[in-house]
C-alpha cells in the first residue's frame, strides 16, 4: 500500500477513537466540564497529564534539538521533568485541597481580590495562547508532510477534532481522549527508536542503547558520535557550548514554568483526594519519563545516522561525501517542505555538511575544496524523518504521523480548556455576571472553547516562530508570573493582594519585555527586535529563554517587600491558608 | 496535646521532608548535571560520561523516585498525625 493511503488510514483510525470517546464521555455539569467531576483515578490522571504535558515540542522538536545541541539540549530534558517535583511537593496537594475549578480562582480567593484574579487570567491567557500556537504549527507540519494537504486544510481538520471532544466533553472528554492519545504517542515514539537502536547497537531498549557499543565496532555510541562530529569541526556532542549560568537559568525557567503552567496544574484538580494528587504527579512523571529517557537516545542516534549518511567516507576525500544525485527519497520529500535545504556552494555535485563557523576547521576544509556548509537541517524534521532515514517499514512512518498529531492535539485541547474555563468561570461568573446559572455558564464555557479554537487555528496558520522556541517562552512567562504567587499563597499567610499583584505584573512585564527586546513581538509582522540576540548583549549573559528565572526572582522579591509595607491579609485568608495545609478538616 | 499542636507538628514534619527532597532534586540536576558536570565527566560508567548521563537521563530517574518517595512518606505522616482523609 502507498505510504499516503496508509497514513490516512492510521491517522483516520486514531481520530475515530478520539471522537468515540468524546461521544461516550459528554460533560453534563460545570463540574464535569472544568474538572471531570473529580472522579479521575490517579493512574489515569497521570497518563492524561503526560499527554496533556507532552506537546508537539516534546514529540516532534525535542529529540531534534538535542541532536544538534548535544549536552546543551539537557536543559529541555531536566527542565521539562524537574518541574513535576516542584508540582508534587509544593503545589498539587494544596491546590487539590482548596478544591475549586481554576488557578485564577485560587489566586482571587487567596488574595481576596478581583483584580488579582483578572491579572492571573491575563497571564494565563497570554501563556496558553503562546503555547497553543506552537501546537497548531506542529499539526500543520505533520499534515503538510505526510498527508500532503495544504497546511490550512490540515489545521481545519485538527481544529474540528479538538472542537468535537473539547467542546462536547469538556475536561471529562479531554481526560479520556488524552489517555488514548498517550498510548498512541508513546507507542509511535518508542517503535522507531527500538528499530534504530537495534540497527545501530544491537540493543533493543533505546534508553540503554544510548550507552551501548556500536554494532560491529568496539567503541561506545557516544564516543563514536563525538569522534564523527569533531572530525567535521563541530563541538563534542557530550560537552556544552552555552555558558554555565545560561544553562542553569534556562533549566530553572523551564522547571518552574512547568510547575506554573495552568493547564498542567488544573489536571490535579480532577482527582478525588489530596493523596491522589501527590501520587498522580509521580505517575505522570513516570509516563513522561518513558519518552524523556528515550529522546536523548533518539537524538544521538539520529545525529550519527544523518552525519554518516552524508559523510560516507573519509573527511577530505572527494568521494567521501554523498553525491546529491544519489540522495535518498526522504531527502527529496523533505526538501519539498523547505525544512531541508541544499546549496551546492563549491559546485562539485556532492553534499558537504560541516561546521563552517569553526574558523580553524573552515580553513582546513577549504583545502579540500569545500566552500562552506551546504546543508541546512531544521531540527523539527529529525523525529519525523527518523524512520525514513533508518529505512523502516511504512507503517512505522504512518504511526509516527499519528503520534505527532496525538501529541499536538492532546496539549492543544488541555490549553483550550483552561482558556475557556478562565473566561466562563473566572471572568463571567467570577467578575462580571456572578449570578449566572450553571446551564448558562456551561454554555459560555463551550462557546469560549470554540472561539479559542478559532484563534488557535489562526495562530497556527500564521505561526509566530518555531515550535520549541515559542513554547520555551510560555515557560518563562509562567515561571515569572504565576508560580511565585501560588507558592507564596500556600506557604505564607503574610503575602497580601498588593504584594501578589505587584509581583505578578513585575515578573510578567520584565520577562516579556526582555524577550520582546531580543526577539521582537511574537507575531512576525507586528515588530522587529530592538537589539541583536547575541550573548554579548544579554543581561549577565542570560538568553531570553532563561530570563524567566530572573523574572521569577523579581516576582518573589517584589511580592514579599510590597506585602511587608502594606497591611496583612484578613483572618479569613489566614483560615484558608490553614485549611489547605491539612488533608482532613479540623473537627 | 491539642489539635493545634498536632497540626503544627504535622506541618513542620512536612516542611522537613519537602526540604530534604528539594535538596536531592537540586543536587542531581543543577548539581551533578550542570555545576559539577566537568569533574563528573571524568568518571566513565558503561558508555557514559557520568555528568552527561545525569544531565540527560540520571536526573529524570531520580525525579520519578523522589515523587513516589514523597507521596509514600506523606501518606504515612497523614495517618501518623491523624490528618488523613479516611
Amino acid at each position: 500500500m502507498e505510504l499516503k493511503t496508509l497514513t490516512y488510514l492510521v491517522v483516520g483510525a486514531s481520530f475515530l477513537v478520539y471522537i468515540g470517546i468524546a461521544v461516550w464521555s459528554r460533560a453534563a455539569t460545570t463540574g464535569d466540564f472544568y474538572v471531570a467531576g473529580k472522579h479521575v483515578h490517579p493512574i489515569a490522571n497521570g497518563m492524561a497529564t503526560a499527554a496533556d504535558w507532552m506537546s508537539a515540542a516534546s514529540f516532534i522538536s525535542m529529540a531534534g534539538l538535542i541532536a544538534f545541541l548535544g549536552y546543551d539540549g539537557s536543559v529541555y530534558l531536566m527542565g521539562w521533568t524537574g518541574g513535576y517535583v516542584l508540582l508534587a511537593l509544593l503545589l498539587a496537594p494544596y491546590l487539590r485541597k482548596f478544591g475549586k475549578f481554576t488557578v485564577p480562582e485560587f489566586i482571587g480567593e487567596r488574595y481576596e481580590s478581583r483584580l488579582a484574579r483578572i491579572v492571573a487570567v491575563i497571564c494565563l491567557i497570554f501563556i496558553s495562547f503562546t503555547y497553543v500556537a506552537g501546537q497548531m504549527r506542529g499539526v500543520g507540519i505533520v499534515f503538510s508532510r505526510f498527508l500532503e494537504v495544504p497546511i490550512g486544510v490540515g489545521l481545519v481538520v485538527g481544529m474540528g477534532i479538538v472542537f468535537i471532544y473539547a467542546v462536547l466533553g469538556g475536561m471529562k472528554g479531554v481526560t479520556y481522549t488524552q489517555i488514548a492519545q498517550y498510548c498512541v504517542l508513546i507507542f509511535a515514539y518508542t517503535v522507531p527508536a527500538v528499530f534504530i537502536a537495534l540497527q545501530l547497537t544491537g540493543m533493543p531498549i533505546p534508553q540503554l542503547a544510548f550507552g551501548s557499543i556500536v554494532e560491529g565496532e568496539s567503541i561506545y555510541l557516544l564516543q563514536k558520535l563525538n569522534q564523527v562530529v569533531t572530525e567535521l569541526g563541530f563541538p563534542e556532542y557530550t560537552s556544552g557550548n552555552k555558558s554555565k549560568l545560561d544553562v542553569f537559568c534556562i533549566t530553572a525557567a523551564l522547571m518552574v514554568g512547568t510547575a506554573g503552567l495552568p493547564h498542567v496544574i488544573v489536571r490535579f484538580f480532577t482527582v478525588p483526594k489530596v493523596r491522589d494528587a501527590r501520587l498522580s504527579a509521580g505517575w505522570a512523571l513516570l509516563f513522561i519519563s518513558l519518552l524523556y529517557l528515550t529522546a536523548p537516545a533518539v537524538g544521538s542516534m539520529a545525529r550519527l545516522n544523518l552525519t554518516q549518511m552524508i559523510q560516507t567516507g573519509a573527511v577530505g576525500e572527494p568521494a567521501g561525501n554523498l553525491a546529491y544525485a544519489e540522495r535518498p527519497d526522504w531527502f527529496r520529500t523533505w526538501e519539498a517542505t523547505g525544512l531541508l535545504e541544499f546549496d551546492d556552494l563549491n559546485g562539485d555535485g556532492r553534499i558537504q555538511y560541516y561546521n563552517d563557523q569553526n574558523a580553524e576547521f573552515a580553513r582546513q576544509a577549504s583545502g579540500y575544496g569545500w566552500n562552506g556548509n551546504e546543508l541546512n537541517v531544521d531540527p523539527d524534521i529529525i523525529v519525523l524523518a527518523n524512520p525514513e532515514i533508518a529505512r523502516l517499514p511504512q507503517w512505522v512512518i504512518a504511526l509516527v504521523a499519528a503520534g505527532g498529531i496525538a501529541a499536538a492535539l492532546s496539549t492543544a485541547a488541555g490549553l483550550l480548556l483552561v482558556i475557556s474555563a478562565s473566561v466562563s468561570h473566572d471572568l463571567l461568573k467570577g467578575v462580571f455576571v456572578p449570578n449566572i446559572s450553571e446551564r448558562r455558564e456551561l454554555l459560555a464555557g463551550r462557546v469560549s472553547a470554540a472561539v479559542a479554537i478559532g484563534i488557535a487555528g489562526f495562530l497556527g496558520y500564521y505561526p509566530p516562530a518555531f515550535v520549541a522556541q515559542v513554547v520555551a517562552f510560555a515557560f518563562g512567562l509562567a515561571a515569572a508570573s504565576l508560580f511565585p504567587v501560588i507558592l507564596l499563597g500556600i506557604f505564607s499567610s503574610r503575602i497580601n493582594k498588593q504584594g501578589a499583584i505587584a509581583g505578578m505584573l513585575t515578573g510578567l512585564a520584565f520577562t516579556y519585555g526582555y524577550i520582546e527586546f531580543f526577539k521582537g513581538l511574537f507575531l512576525p509582522w507586528a515588530g522587529a527586535p530592538w537589539s541583536e540576540n547575541v550573548a554579548e548583549n544579554w543581561l549577565f549573559g542570560i538568553s531570553p529563554e532563561g530570563i524567566g528565572a530572573v523574572g521569577m526572582c523579581l516576582n518573589f522579591v517584589v511580592a514579599i517587600v510590597v506585602s511587608r509595607m502594606t497591611p496583612p491579609p484578613s483572618a479569613k485568608v489566614r483560615e484558608l491558608v490553614e485549611h489547605i495545609r491539612y488533608p482532613r478538616e479540623a473537627i | 496535646m491539642t489539635i493545634h499542636d498536632a497540626r503544627t507538628r504535622y506541618w513542620r514534619a512536612n516542611l522537613r521532608l519537602v526540604a530534604v527532597c528539594l535538596v536531592i532534586w537540586f543536587t542531581v540536576s543543577f548539581g551533578f548535571g550542570i555545576l559539577l558536570v566537568e569533574p563528573l565527566n571524568r568518571i566513565q560508567i558503561f558508555g557514559f560520561d557520568l555528568g552527561f548521563w545525569f544531565a540527560q537521563q540520571g536526573s529524570i530517574l531520580c525525579f520519578v523516585v523522589l515523587i513516589f518517595y514523597y507521596a509514600w512518606r506523606m501518606n504515612h505522616l497523614d495517618r501518623e498525625h491523624g490528618v488523613d482523609e479516611d
